[in-house]
C-alpha cells in the first residue's frame, strides 16, 4: 500500500489528541457572562488562573469523537463472538425509553412520592430477576459482576458471623474461575483455596468434598463454567456444600444459557449475581457502565445491603437505613443502584417475555453447538458436546504450525471479525472461547465458520508469517504491549514539560 | 421474536450439523430436577409499541427534575448538558464495543481513555488518574483500602463532611478486613477539627471538598498534617465542576483524589450509573485499582493505544489483586470528556462562576425568609441552611413537593439518628437556576417555615 501525503486511509483519519488541537479562545457551548459577585463565598482556597484544558468549537468535538468512533469495533459493526460475554445485539428501543424526561431527569433524592414510576421500573426488574432465578429476593445496587460477587460474599460472611460462625473463612474457587472471585473473596477478608477439575472439565466432586470443612465459608462456582460446560453434578455439589455448613456462591456470567430453563433456585444455590449487560443486553459501552443484582436465598436475604424496595402503606418505598428484622451488611454504593441500566434490562425483558427470554437461551445454545460441530474437524475442541452458550478449543490443532492463539486471533481482525476470547479459560492450553449468542443468524455463523476453517487451514499450511504481520489493515497494526508496561505514558504533557 | 434471527428451518438445519434431535437435547447435562419444561407464568413478548407504552406509563408517575423549580444536590448534580454529547454516544461503535482488549479494534475507545485520564489528571491537579470506577462512593472506598496498602497501616478516618453515601460505602468496604473505619459525626458547620485524631497507625484521612453541607477548605495544613505523621490524605470531590473555581486538591497536597463524575455528561438517571474519577501521585501509580489506558507505537512505529500495567488487576493476580473491579465505566468516561472537550478550559472556569454566582445569588434571597440560616462559612454551589428549631426540614420538603417545588434534601434522609439535624435542609443551585425558580423556593419556603 503506497502511502497518502496526510498519512490517513480513506475514512481512516489519523486524529490528534485534543489536546493537540487547542485553540486558545474558541468554544463549544454557549454560557452566558456571568455577573460580577456581590457575594463572594469560596473560602480560603480559590482558584488562581484558568485550568489547562484545550479549547475547541462544536464542529471540531462532534468530529473528534466520531472518527475515533470510526477506530472501534462494536455489535452494530459485526460478529463479536467473545466468550464470556454475551455480547448480543443491543436494542435501540431501551436507549429510547432510557432516555424520557420522566426517567432520566430524576433525582435519586426526590421525596419518594415523586418518584414512584422510578421505583415501579426497579420493582418491576426485582420481580422478573426473582421469578426467573426462583430465589425470594434480590440486591439491586450492585454496579457490575464483580461488585455482585463481593455483594454475594458480603452477604455470606454476615449470615455466618450472625450465627456465631465467623471463624469460616476459607473460599472454595475452581481453578477455571474468572479472576474476580478470588479477588472478591480476599475483599471480604477470605483466603482461597483452589479445586481442580476433571478431565471432563467439570469440578472434582471427591476433591471438593475433601476440601470441605468447619472453616469453609463457601463455594464460588461459576455454572454453566467457564468452559462453557453445565456442572452436571451440581446439585449434589450444592447438598456437600450445605452439609458442610457452608454457603454456595454462583457467578451469574453465563446465566444468558438457562435463562428460562433452569431454576437457579432448584439447584441448591445460595446466591448469584446477574450481569444485566450481558443478559439482559444493555449496552457494553466500550467497558461500563453494566449492573450486578444478587439474588439471595432465604437464608441470606436478611442480611441483603440498603437500599431496597418494599411495598408498604403509602406505595412503594425506598429503604435506605435499618429496618425491623432485618440485617444489612451494609451500603455497596452510592445512590439506589445502576438505574439507567434497570430500565434498558426491563425494556429488552419485557420485549422479549418469558417465551422470548427462553428461546433466547436455546438459540444461544444451539448456536454455540453449532459452531462446535462445525469446526470440532479443524480445530481442537477442549471437551465433548454438548456445549452450553460457548464452545471451547484449545491450541492443539496449531501445534508445529508456529501460529499461536495471539495470531489466529488477530488475522480475524483482518477478516473482519472481532477476536473470539483469547488464553480464558486458563485450564486449557491456548485457549480459544467463541460465544456466539443468540442474536447472531445462521447466515453470520456459517460465514464465521468458513473463515475459521480457512485460516486453520492457512496455519497447517506454513503461513506462520503471515499470521505474525496480522492484522494488517486496521488502523493501527500490533501495539508494543511491552512498551506501554516498562515505560508507563497514562497522560498526555506539554512537550516544555 | 425481534431480536432473534434464526427462524425453525434453520435451527432444524442446525441440529442435523449437531446430530441432535432437539434443541432439549443440548440441555441434557440439566439435572432432570431443575429442568423447566414450559415458560415460566410471567407476561409474554411485546412489540415495541407495547414497551413503550408500558415505560411511558411509568415515567408518567413521576415528577421529573425538568418540570420543577428544582434545588436538590447532595452528591447528584443537575447541568446542562450540551445535545452534541449524547449524539455521540449513540454512535454504535462507542455503545456497543466491548472493553478494548483488541487494541488494534479499540483505538477509539483507548484514545478516549487517555484523554479522559489526562483531563481528570489536570482538574485534580494530580500525576495520573485511571479510565474510572463505578461511582464516587466505590473510589472513595478503593482510595481507602489503596491509602492502607501505601502505608502498611489499618486506621482510615473519615470526616463528618464526606457523603454519608460514601462513608457507608467505606465502611462497609471495610467491614470484614484488617482494615478499620473511623467515621466522624455530620459536620454541618464545617468546624471539624481533624488534628489529634491523626496518630502512627493513621492509613489516610478522608476529606470531601467542598463538604457534604458545603463548607471549601484550604487542605493545605491537614495534608501538611498526614504527612508528618505518615499517614495519605484522600480528597473527595463530588461537584468536579467545583473545580473550575476552587484549588485543586492535587496543588493542596492531597496523595488521593476521588470524585463523583456525574456533574458532567450524565445527567440525574435516577442517581445511577455514576462515574468515578481517580486520581493519584506518579509513585503509587501501581498501587492504584482500576483499568488503564497507555501509550505506545506500533510495529511500524506509528502512535497508539492500549490497555496497560494489568498485572496489577484480577484476571492476572487474582486474589492477590489491587482490587477485585474489572471493569470502568466506559460510556459514562466518555460522556465526561466530552462534555469537557466541550467546555474547554475557558468554558470549565466559567460553568463554576456560574454555579456559584446561582448559590451566592439563592443566599440572598433566604435572608427574606424569617429564621432561616445559611450554616457553612463557606460554599460552592450548594449549602446546609437551618429553618429553625421547630421546623421539620422533611415535612418541608414534603410540603413543597405537593407545590411542584423539589426543594433540597432534608439531612435527616441521611442521619435519622442525629435529631439535632431535623431542622437542617441541603439546597444546591447550578447554571440551570432561573430567578423566578428561587423566587417561587423563596416563597413557598415563607409559607411553609
Amino acid at each position: 500500500m503506497s502511502e497518502t501525503i496526510s498519512g490517513n486511509r480513506a475514512l481512516q483519519i489519523e486524529e490528534k489528541l485534543i489536546f493537540e488541537m487547542d485553540n486558545p479562545g474558541s468554544v463549544a457551548i454557549d454560557l452566558p457572562e456571568p455577573a460580577p459577585f456581590d457575594l463572594e463565598r469560596l473560602g480560603d482556597a480559590p482558584r488562581r488562573g484558568p485550568v489547562a484544558l484545550p479549547d475547541l468549537s462544536e464542529p471540531q468535538v462532534v468530529r473528534h469523537y466520531t472518527r475515533l468512533s470510526q477506530k472501534n469495533y462494536g455489535i452494530d459493526t459485526g460478529f463479536y463472538p467473545l466468550g464470556s460475554c454475551t455480547m448480543k445485539h443491543n436494542p435501540r428501543l431501551s436507549e429510547k425509553v432510557a432516555r424520557l424526561p420522566g426517567l432520566a431527569d430524576l433525582h435519586p433524592l426526590q421525596p419518594q412520592k415523586t418518584v414512584q414510576g422510578a421505583l415501579e421500573v426497579i420493582d418491576t426488574l426485582a420481580h422478573w430477576l426473582k421469578e426467573l432465578t426462583g430465589m425470594p429476593a434480590v440486591a439491586m445496587s450492585p454496579a457490575a459482576g464483580a461488585h455482585g460477587e463481593w455483594c454475594g460474599l458480603m452477604a455470606i460472611r454476615a449470615a455466618h458471623e450472625d450465627k456465631g460462625e465467623g471463624h469460616r473463612r476459607r473460599v472454595l474457587v475452581p481453578e477455571s474461575a474468572h479472576g474476580t472471585n478470588p479477588a472478591s473473596a480476599a475483599m471480604c477478608g477470605y483466603t482461597v483455596d483452589p479445586i481442580p477439575a476433571l478431565e471432563n472439565g467439570r469440578v472434582d466432586l471427591a476433591a471438593l468434598k475433601a476440601k470441605l470443612g468447619p472453616d469453609v465459608a463457601a463455594l464460588m462456582l461459576t455454572n454453566p463454567n467457564t468452559c462453557g460446560l453445565f456442572e452436571t453434578e451440581i446439585v449434589e455439589i450444592a447438598a456437600a456444600v450445605h452439609g458442610a455448613g457452608a454457603y454456595f456462591y454462583c457467578d451469574g456470567a453465563n446465566f444468558n444459557a438457562i435463562v428460562g430453563r433452569v431454576k437457579i433456585a432448584d439447584l441448591g444455590i445460595d446466591t448469584m449475581h446477574i450481569n444485566l449487560h450481558k443478559t439482559f443486553s444493555t449496552p457494553h459501552g466500550g467497558g461500563g457502565p453494566g449492573a450486578g443484582p444478587t439474588v439471595l436465598s432465604a437464608a441470606l436475604a436478611p442480611f441483603a445491603p440498603v437500599p431496597y424496595v418494599v411495598h408498604g402503606a403509602k406505595g412503594l418505598e425506598m429503604v435506605e437505613g435499618k429496618r425491623d428484622g432485618a440485617k444489612p451488611f451494609g451500603r455497596v454504593k452510592g445512590f439506589h443502584g445502576q438505574f439507567g441500566v434497570f430500565i434498558r434490562a426491563l425494556a429488552y425483558i419485557l420485549s422479549m417475555g418469558s417465551d422470548g427470554l427462553r428461546q433466547a437461551s436455546s438459540d444461544a445454545v444451539l448456536n454455540a453447538n453449532y459452531l462446535l460441530a462445525s469446526l470440532k474437524d479443524d480445530l481442537s475442541a477442549s471437551f465433548e458436546g454438548p456445549c452450553m452458550h460457548e464452545a471451547l478449543f484449545d491450541d492443539r490443532f496449531l501445534k508445529d504450525t508456529g501460529v499461536t492463539t495471539l495470531d489466529f486471533a488477530k488475522a480475524m481482525i483482518d477478516e473482519g471479525y472481532h477476536p473470539m476470547t483469547m488464553y480464558f479459560p486458563l485450564v486449557v492450553h491456548g485457549a480459544l472461547l467463541m460465544e456466539p449468542t443468540e442474536t447472531e443468524s445462521k447466515e453470520t455463523l456459517d460465514q464465521y465458520i468458513g473463515v475459521v476453517k480457512g485460516l486453520a487451514a492457512k496455519a497447517k499450511a506454513g503461513a506462520a508469517d503471515e499470521f505474525k504481520a496480522a492484522p494488517r489493515l486496521t488502523p493501527r497494526r500490533r501495539l508494543d504491549e511491552t512498551l506501554a508496561a516498562r515505560t508507563p505514558v497514562l497522560r498526555w504533557k506539554p512537550a516544555a514539560e | 421474536m425481534r431480536y432473534l434471527p434464526l427462524t425453525e428451518s434453520d435451527r432444524r438445519a442446525m441440529l442435523d450439523v449437531i446430530g441432535a434431535k432437539s434443541v432439549d437435547e443440548l440441555f441434557r447435562d440439566v439435572p432432570p430436577s431443575a429442568r423447566l419444561d414450559q415458560p415460566l407464568p410471567l407476561p409474554r413478548h411485546q412489540g415495541e409499541m407495547e414497551v413503550e407504552r408500558a415505560f411511558t406509563r411509568m415515567a408518567g408517575k413521576n415528577l421529573s427534575a425538568g418540570c420543577a423549580p428544582f434545588f436538590i444536590g447532595a452528591g447528584v448534580y443537575r447541568h446542562h448538558i450540551p445535545a452534541a454529547v449524547d449524539q455521540l454516544l449513540l454512535r454504535g461503535e462507542f455503545l456497543t464495543a466491548y472493553t478494548p482488549y483488541q487494541p488494534e479494534v479499540s483505538q477509539g475507545t483507548l484514545q478516549v481513555l487517555f484523554e479522559f485520564q489526562t483531563q481528570v489528571a489536570t482538574i485534580t491537579g494530580m500525576d495520573v488518574a485511571n479510565a474510572s470506577m463505578y461511582d464516587g462512593a466505590t473510589a472513595t472506598a478503593e482510595a481507602a483500602i489503596m491509602a492502607c496498602r501505601i502505608t502498611k497501616r489499618n486506621k482510615v478516618i473519615v470526616s463528618g463532611g464526606v457523603h454519608p453515601h460514601y462513608a457507608e460505602t467505606v465502611e462497609t468496604s471495610l467491614r470484614y478486613t484488617e482494615m478499620e473505619a473511623d467515621i466522624l459525626p455530620p459536620d454541618p458547620l464545617g468546624l471539624e477539627d481533624m488534628i489529634g485524631r491523626v496518630d502512627s497507625k493513621t492509613a489516610c484521612v478522608v476529606v470531601q471538598n467542598p463538604g457534604f453541607f458545603g463548607t471549601v477548605r484550604d487542605l493545605r495544613p491537614l495534608a501538611a498534617l498526614c504527612h508528618e505523621a505518615g499517614a495519605l490524605l484522600v480528597v473527595m470531590v463530588a461537584e468536579p465542576t467545583s473545580l473550575g473555581l476552587i484549588e485543586s486538591p492535587g496543588a493542596m497536597g492531597a496523595d488521593i483524589v476521588v470524585c463523583e463524575g456525574q456533574s458532567l455528561g450524565m445527567g440525574l438517571n435516577f442517581g445511577g450509573p455514576g462515574l468515578g474519577l481517580f486520581a493519584t501521585r506518579e509513585k503509587y501509580l501501581r498501587q492504584m485499582p482500576g483499568r488503564l489506558a497507555g501509550q505506545t507505537v506500533d510495529v511500524d512505529g506509528r502512535r497508539g493505544w492500549v490497555l496497560t500495567l494489568s498485572t496489577r488487576e484480577q484476571h492476572i493476580r487474582r486474589e492477590k489483586a489491587t482490587s477485585n473491579i474489572c471493569t470502568n465505566s466506559g460510556l459514562c468516561a466518555l460522556a465526561f470528556s466530552i462534555h469537557l472537550t466541550m467546555l474547554g478550559g475557558t468554558g470549565f472556569g466559567r460553568l463554576a462562576e456560574l454555579n456559584h454566582l446561582a448559590a451566592t445569588r439563592l443566599e440572598q434571597k433566604l435572608r427574606a425568609v424569617k429564621g432561616v440560616r445559611v450554616l457553612p462559612q463557606s460554599y460552592y454551589n450548594e449549602f446546609a441552611v437551618h429553618l429553625g428549631d421547630e421546623t421539620d426540614a422533611a415535612a418541608v420538603v414534603d410540603a413543597l413537593a405537593d407545590k411542584g417545588i423539589l426543594a433540597g434534601v432534608p439531612a435527616s434522609r441521611f442521619y435519622p439518628s442525629f435529631p439535632e439535624l431535623k431542622s437542617v435542609l441541603i439546597l444546591a443551585a447550578t447554571e440551570t437556576n432561573t430567578e423566578d425558580d428561587m423566587d417561587k423556593l423563596v416563597a413557598a419556603l415563607k409559607e411553609a417555615v
